[in-house]
């Protein structure tokens, strides 16, 4: 293994090397090894959204005919430093009565969850954080803490219009980890690992080729997850004001937007790890290093995909959310794994000409039958008035009063 | 080493804060949250028999009690959150000692 | 004291300490705020069990979903109760004496067993295969009877509390 065809390997052995001959124990040189690594892939991954941030301006800006930021820097590169610095000087509003442990943890943990998935991607086959054998769980775990910060912003920040924001955001986030983590089966099934390593080297053949379905079931999910359009109900401008952030400012509103750009490119690495082979492209198996450019340039496509999205589409109708997901898009991933289960054992031994036309046909059927459905039931529903009929729960002084006196007592 | 005594003493610690918990609170969300606790010392202790009195390559048997319980954990959270709702609903009310319908 | 008894001192000092507060504390959602962390130390301490994956499962099905519910009830039922006055029943003293009582008396009963201070084998190469352990849960020689009853009970669960749940229209 020379430098040119791995140098991180090389790197780390140099470092390991190095330190022990400085006279320290293996133990010690494998604990600073461990913490320059998470030190550098937290901070690789902040700075990543430097450039995010002014992609996503720019890429948006030119979808919608401006010219996006063109002042600061050639092609207005230098923008998002600008922006930086203009947060920094901003003044910490601590409005009145909020609750000020959840209200000042929330951005961090909204940060933090996201770049805790960052240690068991693996980038190419040797260079990852950890290869947990229960990675899969793992992040999904690590979404659940993300979730808990959008709560404690909107519950901490004492204001209706944070605390609508995070109901949203929990109904939202509860409901699309179902199909999430259904349609996420399938790889773990051709895998028979949870490990992303693992996942990620089973796929001689991608999984999107397999599962095309339960990819775009993952798409779909992945971008409610994050709470980007079309699904940006958590902090809808016109309706909640900005949602669960709207009592921050300075660096704290900052590290919610960190944490966003992160989060939407955080969850195409995910897609591509778990639908577009990860490192895998030609030559990877001599020089290792390429997998991280092939890892990119899969994840970059994702990206793109997502942003042109946000571009496009506008915002569902909290009930319209609802449904899609309930009633279209659960049922759908679940007769997606039962059938791509069975497909997989009654072709089992078949060359992968033969297996992938039928997990395409298959997938295609499905998609066609519930296309149909839907169809369906959209032409013949009569549409409810959702907004016009209050709620018990959303107005109390309607619902039906108690008994007085408590019952029979 | 840990003594499997100190995993078993914090257990039963933990039992008793949750029954406590269950005993005393008011608001029926909190005693919800009580119980919640009360199986997690359940748990514990599990897992802790399982790590230092029968650990062998081919018996779960601490294992599949722990996912019993997980999967009874969240069936009791949903089924108890969705009585507490439905008697939020009519009765306006969530503290454990207004629910008196059925005082003889 | 080596390092892994340092690490359970730790993890069970935060755990205690934040089920107290659970329990004490006036602000309900400060009480499931505390909870979470309480759910997070038993995670810790399962990781000190050698029990990786039940760490993990912990985090995702009590802090993401369970504590997630709670929350969400939390909310709906928001401003019923007054958090001024005292949230503990008139009879909260019996309650702690029956705990005191059960604390006593179990840390007393399980002194006399003679593996109380049993210490851990070590872990065997083996021991720790999420695969075995899938095929154990789901093979008919395993723990599939088992397996299904909580999966059945999950869904009377579901079905259960979807019809409390269910707003009665019309009235």
């Amino acid at each position: 293994m020379t430098f040119w065809q791995d140098p991180y390997a090389a790197a780390v052995e140099w470092l390991r090397n190095l330190l022990i001959g400085w006279g320290l124990t293996v133990e010690a040189a494998q604990l600073i090894l461990y913490l320059a690594g998470g030190i550098v892939l937290a901070g690789g991954s902040l700075a990543l959204v430097i450039f995010l941030i002014w992609a996503e301006r720019k890429i948006i800006g030119r979808v919608q005919d401006r010219l996006g930021p063109n002042r600061v820097g050639p092609w207005g590169i230098f923008q998002t430093f600008a922006d930086i610095l203009k947060i920094f000087t901003k003044e910490y509003i601590t409005p009145n009565g909020v609750d000020r442990v959840p209200y000042n943890l929330a951005p961090v943990l909204a940060v933090a969850a996201v770049i805790m998935i960052w240690a068991v991607v693996p980038f190419t086959v040797t260079l990852y954080g950890a290869d947990l054998s229960v990675g899969l769980i793992y992040v999904m775990a690590v979404g659940a803490i993300g979730e808990m910060g959008i709560v404690m912003a909107g519950w901490g920040s004492n204001n209706k219009f944070a605390l609508l924001g995070a109901f949203r955001a929990v109904a939202q986030m509860v409901s699309y980890e179902i199909p999430m983590v259904i349609a996420l089966l399938i790889p773990v099934m051709m895998a028979g690992s949870l490990s992303l390593g693992a996942i990620t080297a089973s796929q001689a053949v991608w999984n999107i080729l397999i599962a095309p379905l339960a990819a775009l079931i993952f798409f779909i999910t992945s971008v409610a997850e994050v709470g980007r359009a079309p699904f940006d109900l958590v902090e809808a401008e016109s309706e909640l004001v900005a949602g669960f952030n709207i009592e921050y400012s300075g660096l704290k509103f900052g590290f919610f937007f960190v944490g966003d750009f992160l989060h939407a490119f955080t969850i195409a690495m995910l897609f591509t790890v778990f639908f577009l082979g990860g490192w895998r492209g030609p030559f990877v198996d001599q020089v290792p290093i390429l997998g991280a450019v092939y890892f990119f340039i899969k994840t970059s496509l994702v990206y793109l995909v997502n942003i042109l999205m946000r571009a496009a589409l506008p915002r569902f109708r909290i009930d319209q959310m609802m449904d899609f997901n309930w009633k279209y898009l659960t049922p759908l991933s679940l007769s997606v794994l039962v059938v791509t289960a069975l497909a997989d054992k009654l072709t089992l031994g078949l060359s992968a000409w033969v297996r992938i036309p039928v997990f395409l046909g298959l997938n295609g059927l499905l998609f066609l039958a519930a296309s149909v459905m839907v169809n369906r039931r959209a032409i013949n529903r009569p549409r409810a008035e959702v907004v016009s009929r209050p709620r018990p729960l959303a107005r109390p002084e309607t619902a039906v009063q108690p008994e007085t006196n408590g019952g029979v007592s | 080493m840990i003594p499997l005594s100190w995993y078993l003493i914090l257990a039963a610690l933990l039992f008793c804060i949750g029954l406590f918990g269950v005993l005393a609170r008011k608001n029926s969300v909190a005693v919800l949250m009580s119980v919640e606790l009360m199986l997690n010392a359940v748990n514990i202790n599990l897992l802790a028999f399982w790590r230092y009195l029968y650990l062998t390559s081919t018996a779960y048997n601490g294992f599949v009690f722990v996912v019993v319980l997980f999967a009874v954990a969240a069936a009791e959270t949903a089924v108890g959150l969705a009585i507490i709702i439905s008697a939020y609903r009519s009765r306006k009310t969530v503290a454990a000692e207004d629910f008196t319908a059925l005082q003889g | 004291m080596s390092t892994a008894q340092i690490l359970f001192l730790i993890f069970s000092a935060v755990v205690v300490a934040a089920a107290v507060m659970v329990v004490l504390s006036r602000r309900i959602m400060r009480a499931a705020l505390w909870l979470v962390l309480a759910l997070f130390g038993v995670a810790l301490i399962f990781a000190l069990l050698d029990a990786s994956f039940f760490a993990v499962v912990q985090v995702l099905v009590y802090v993401g979903a369970i504590a997630t519910l709670l929350i969400f009830a939390i909310m709906l039922t928001r401003g019923v109760m007054d958090d001024s006055k005292a949230q503990l029943n008139r009879g909260w003293p019996f309650a702690l004496l029956v705990c005191l009582g059960l604390f006593g008396g179990l840390v007393y009963i399980l002194s006399q067993w003679n593996r109380f201070n049993s210490a851990a084998p070590a872990l065997p190469q083996d021991a720790y295969d999420l695969t075995l352990f899938g095929l154990a849960l789901t093979s008919p020689d395993g723990y599939l009877v088992a397996f299904e009853a909580a999966s059945v009970l999950l869904l009377a669960a579901m079905v259960g509390a979807i019809y409390l749940a269910l707003e009665k229209r019309g009235n």
